[in-house]
């Protein structure tokens, strides 16, 4: 059963009614990352399969003897998506050109959270992007190690509290700034490169679709708001997503091949970061001068990505 | 019988893998490195073999891309040796629960520190109890014969594990020896293209890889045991079809002069050859010893073994890596441990020796055998230690 009410009525052609990740996963209340992957998987369909990292998205959708995935699924290792997806992509092209399986596109998709894409699969994520396999590779950044209790990551953001980044009397929560795994993702010459988050759902499955269409490597970085690890109420999930785009701390754009563009509307004036702050306990410590200095720092990348989207040439 | 020809023995891997219709491999050059990879990237770039060639950025992303090869149906193969096979060991327990069927060439080599690129046993050890067949090599006709044989017996319905053959660095890798390889259709009729149980496709969703909870992950070792133990009598029957096919025999435990010995000396790998030589020297001067061989280390043939060594007065274990600070050497500890509750049982010595590419002569085994007979307790001794 669908739980969206006149679903038929509104989204028939927009969105796929099937479900390929079953009801009855473990996922927290309010989990923006398994409702972002539910989206995902109704844009990509049936033909493909799915190379997991050990994570959130991991744990809750596949302890033995349940799984929650309707499509094929494989899950080794936590810093090793994108390996075991070249060795799944590999194969797939080799059984079908040897005439061993079915003569029609299959697509191989990897999964990860930000641990499993910014820290320790990075080198795997490099090395697959660089060769070029046919693959999509979904960042759903949660920013934390969330699956473990809440530690920080390279994609945890400026001052944000974790557990092993936390509200201290001499250091004061996170002390770098998130690492833009989409840029470097560019920097690999990867065809199709996006931003996303599934409080813009539509925005996120076109970039999916678009995403499947390249032949070749892909990247789809996506915002996925978890109220367990930064102390927020679950029932303001698609707020926060909406939040962080409309304060410019999570814009969302597409890359095709260098070419950037802006996908959200560009406002006159971003909203002020605090009312992406407030609701968020991992921001609580910060003052007024923190916040200030968080402000600064998300103009001063927005200018940068506004000058990218004007000044960058296709390749 | 086909053609002998020389050629170096890292390159017969390949060209016996290449006979086995592979579809895809996956390797690195990660020093210490031998001539596997970049002859794998020959046979395939040239389009002598239709398979897919990944060239990862890490051994750690090798055995990854071979697991998900293998999920996905496909034979997958890599080859590693050293510091590479450390730092795949994450992932081999995963790829034996998961039952798939890699099949891998370890060039034996030492362990750093210090970095140190010449052979002994000390990267295959730590690896022990990872749920793999592990095969030991004498010379370049057995790591053709076993690179192949890996395939059927890592595949058979039975067994679905992972398979590592073991090819002493330099000493075997690195030699040019005069070898025959079977022909293509010879090897395609022993083994024809893999049927994967199951495999990664949207015809058949399947989920792969799931964790399991305390009330079901002690059954998921228990099927591994159950499945890497019942492995040892499909690898007898392989080797049984090889000889019958090839005129090769091959069994998990070889012996050489064995029968009537007093001391038996025990050997794996490359080191075989010399110490065979040492005990016709030493027969020829009327002294009854003999020598037994490790094939197969995992599963660990018991029965066989112990078979090999009845009636020894004495048993000399050899060790190429050592457990530190432990008992001795890890293949002496597990001959120990099975012989503990038997009333009849050798005296059990253990030599470690030619790590890090120390060589061994025939002297130094003859040396050895001598030893044996002054040495008064069982604790082991690292044979030829400079002060």
């Amino acid at each position: 059963m669908n739980p969206v009410q006149n679903f038929e009525i509104f989204a028939p052609k927009l969105v796929d009614k099937k479900e390929y990740l079953s009801a009855g996963h473990r996922a927290c209340q309010g989990c923006g990352e398994v409702l972002a992957l539910r989206h995902i998987l109704k844009a990509l369909g049936d033909d493909i399969v799915v190379a997991n990292a050990t994570g959130c998205m991991e744990i809750i959708s596949s302890g033995y003897p349940q799984s929650a995935w309707e499509v094929p699924y494989v899950h080794v290792a936590f810093e090793n998506a994108a390996a075991v997806g070249s060795g799944v992509e590999a194969a797939l092209k080799a059984l079908r050109r040897k005439g061993r399986i079915a003569d029609r596109d299959v697509k191989t998709i990897a999964v990860a959270g930000d641990g499993g894409t910014c820290d320790i699969g990075l080198q795997a994520l490099s090395g697959a992007m660089e060769r070029g396999h046919d693959m999509i590779f979904f960042c759903l950044d949660n920013e934390a190690y969330m699956n473990t209790g809440i530690q920080r990551s390279s994609a945890t953001p400026f001052m944000a509290a974790t557990t092993t980044s936390p509200a201290g009397h001499a250091i004061p929560g996170q002390r770098t700034q998130k690492k833009n795994v989409p840029e470097i993702m560019v920097a690999h010459k990867v065809p199709y490169v996006a931003t996303a988050c599934p409080s813009y759902p539509l925005d996120l499955i076109n970039k999916v679709k678009k995403a499947k269409a390249v032949k070749g490597p892909a990247y789809v970085h996506v915002f996925s708001m978890c109220p367990t690890g930064w102390r927020c109420a679950s029932e303001i999930t698609i707020k926060m997503g909406r939040l962080a785009v409309e304060t410019g701390i999570f814009p969302l754009y597409e890359v095709e091949n260098g070419k950037y563009r802006l996908t959200m509307e560009v406002p006159e004036k971003l909203r002020p970061v605090k009312d992406y702050l407030a609701p968020q306990g991992r921001y609580r410590h910060l003052g007024p001068s923190d916040i200030e200095k968080i402000q600064e720092h998300v103009l001063r990348e927005w200018e940068i990505l506004l000058n990218k989207v004007e000044c960058m040439q296709p390749w | 019988m086909g053609k002998r020809v020389g050629m170096e023995v890292a390159i017969a891997a390949v060209e016996a893998v290449a006979l086995c219709n592979i579809d895809v491999a996956a390797v690195y050059p990660i020093t210490p490195q031998s001539h596997i990879a970049e002859h794998m990237a020959d046979v395939i770039h040239d389009g002598r073999i239709d398979s897919e060639f990944i060239t990862v950025e890490s051994e750690h992303s090798a055995i990854s891309a071979c697991a998900g090869a293998s999920a996905a149906g496909a034979r997958a193969y890599t080859a590693t040796s050293s510091q590479g096979l450390m730092l795949m060991h994450e992932i081999l327990p995963i790829v034996s629960a998961m039952r798939l069927p890699i099949c891998m060439a370890n060039a034996n080599r030492a362990v750093s520190g210090p970095l140190n690129i010449w052979n002994d046993h000390t990267d295959i050890m730590p690896q022990r109890d990872s749920g793999w067949i592990s095969l030991f090599t004498e010379n370049g006709q057995e790591v053709i014969d076993l690179s192949i044989m890996s395939f059927k017996i890592a595949e058979d319905p039975e067994v679905m594990l992972p398979c590592v053959v073991n090819i002493d660095g330099f000493q075997l890798t690195h030699m040019i020896e005069p070898l025959e390889l079977p022909s293509k259709a010879e090897v395609a009729k022993f083994l024809p293209p893999r049927k994967p149980f199951a495999s990664l496709h949207p015809d058949d969703p399947i989920s792969m890889g799931c964790f399991a909870m305390p009330d079901t992950y002690t059954e998921t070792v228990m099927a591994k045991e159950a499945a890497l133990r019942n492995s040892k009598k499909v690898i007898t029957r392989v080797f049984g079809d090889w000889a019958k096919r090839f005129g090769r025999k091959y069994s998990v435990v070889e012996t050489y002069k064995a029968k009537d010995a007093d001391t038996l000396m025990l050997t794996m790998g490359s080191m075989g050859e010399t110490a065979a030589t040492a005990v016709d020297e030493m027969r020829k001067a009327g002294q009854k010893v003999g020598l037994v061989k490790l094939r197969l280390w995992r599963p660990f043939p018991v029965e066989e073994l112990k078979a090999a060594i009845q009636g020894c007065k004495t048993l000399i274990v050899m060790d190429r890596a050592l457990s530190t600070g432990g008992a001795g050497g890890p293949v002496a500890t597990d001959v120990k441990s099975i012989l503990y509750g038997d009333k009849k049982k050798p005296r059990v010595l253990n030599v470690i020796a030619g790590l890090g590419g120390r060589d061994l002569t025939v002297n130094d085994f003859v040396a050895m055998f001598d030893m044996a007979k002054k040495k008064k307790d069982e604790t082991f001794e690292i044979y030829g230690v400079r002060e």
